[in-house]
């Protein structure tokens, strides 16, 4: 009975049982990406000796968060408020912010199949997907106070 | 009567000031490699770009971006080498001019969209470098649309008046004689060709840059949000060490690999394409500016 009504109130209230807090879930997402980026910025230069497994353990980190980060149920509208980066352009400009997320999913997913095998290599894969972060930061995330 | 003295007063005041005879002279010819570098200093392709463009057609500078601020949209004109629609016509003197003191080439003020308040500061060698490699550039034609101004700014006399608080050619931070050379570039890149003050300080009532609060960052001129406080003041980027801002600069990432974001995306491009000891000069700047904490109010708590 209990699970029944669970079931009824979340249909009522039209949102994704999945993710109860949006903007934290995706929050999460984009820190764990820039752990994954640091993680492979450290044997880009040098700090640690390169480790082709660990490499691509992140990579596919990043591929997998990709995957998730760029489900629509993350960015319901008008989830920018109190200390949300979103920037209204999301919702304005949906389709060009769909074709960002789609990038960095496709450039991930590349990474991953051409996984790198030492530093030369790794440094044009973080060169692809790391582009991704600042030309959808640019158009898609306002700083606040 | 009065009024008329008050007319003439304006006048007066307001009359465009050009550069010195011999500054405009020792200009020279002016090195097109050497002002590549000034050139991605100074981001001019940031502004004067079509919006959007990527790739090498940033270098078409046929201007048309718009800019809307609180005094109004300003329209980043043609600076490309076209000789009717761009500035292919124009001097080194004109150049400088209008870099140096705001200056247009019929005699009018400039508004300060460009931001000739920072390159006031730089040397006039480089700003003939700067030119000169300018010239190089692809010749685009047509005219951007003039800039959309209310009263009063739309008066363009009126400069004058704004030129006599703000405009000038001294360093904004003093350094001691025996500061180190890295630290002294830096200054001349920070608050010279890079204007960097220009969008990272609280600016006045009548747009001027409040330099009691220099580099505190401020509220975006342009758009929603801030631009972030870099100084070591709270909020700033004290824990970051010169290696990090230097590291920022040229890949994009923050320490703890947030990326760049917002209009200073296009900046940080522009800052790749410098040298390394460019970045490092700015980064060594940048921990010797006064701390401040941030220049812009804290944002108002949600209800509740």
């Amino acid at each position: 009975m209990r699970k029944l009504i669970f079931a009824i109130s979340a249909l009522a209230l039209g949102v994704s049982a999945s993710f109860a807090d949006p903007q934290a879930d995706r929050e999460g997402l984009m820190k764990a990406n820039g752990k994954a980026m640091g993680a492979l910025s450290a044997y880009v230069k040098g700090e640690k000796p390169f480790d082709a497994a660990d490499v691509l353990a992140q990579l596919t980190k990043l591929s997998d968060d990709a995957q998730k980060i760029s489900d629509p149920a993350l960015w319901p509208a008008g989830s920018n408020t109190g200390d949300s980066t979103a920037s209204p352009k999301i919702w304005e400009d949906a389709a060009g912010f769909q074709a960002a997320l789609d990038k960095f999913k496709a450039d991930t997913a590349s990474a991953v199949a051409a996984a790198p095998a030492d530093v030369e290599a790794l440094k044009v894969q973080m060169g692809a997907v790391g582009s991704n972060c600042a030309s959808c930061h640019q158009a898609f995330r306002v700083k606040k106070g | 009567m009065l009024g008329g003295i008050g007319a003439a007063v304006f006048w007066l005041l307001t009359e465009p000031r050009r550069l010195d005879e011999a500054t405009i002279a020792g200009l020279g010819a002016g090195d097109a490699a050497r002002g590549e570098r000034i050139f991605w200093a100074g981001g001019c392709t940031s502004c004067h770009a079509r919006p959007g463009a990527e790739g090498d057609t940033r270098l078409e500078l046929a201007g048309g971006m718009k800019l809307k601020t609180p005094f109004g949209t300003f329209v980043p004109p043609n600076i490309s080498p076209d000789p009717k629609d761009g500035i292919g016509n124009w001097s080194a003197g004109d150049f400088a001019n209008a870099m140096m003191r705001g200056v247009a080439p019929d005699g009018s003020h400039l508004y300060p969209s460009l931001p000739y308040t920072s390159y006031a500061r730089m040397n006039p060698a480089d700003v003939a470098d700067l030119y000169a490699f300018m010239k190089t550039l692809p010749t685009v034609a047509g005219s951007a649309p003039d800039h959309e101004l209310s009263f009063p700014f739309n008066v363009r006399r009126g400069l004058g008046l704004w030129k006599l608080l703000f405009l000038s050619d001294q360093p904004v931070v003093a350094l001691p004689a025996d500061a180190p050379e890295n630290v002294a570039l830096g200054r001349y890149l920070v608050e010279g060709p890079g204007h960097c003050g220009e969008c990272h300080t609280p600016r006045d009532l009548i747009g001027g840059t409040d330099k009691s609060r220099w580099l505190s960052g401020a509220v975006a001129a342009e758009g929603d949000g801030i631009v972030p406080n870099i100084t070591s003041g709270e909020g700033g980027i004290d824990s970051w060490s010169e290696s990090d801002i230097a590291a920022y600069l040229e890949t994009g990432f923050t320490p703890d690999f947030d990326s760049v974001g917002g209009a200073m995306v296009e900046v940080q491009h522009n800052m790749a394409k410098l040298r390394a000891e460019d970045r490092e000069a700015i980064a060594a700047y940048l921990k010797t500016v006064p701390a401040h904490p941030n220049g812009y109010p804290a944002r108002t708590p949600p209800a509740g």
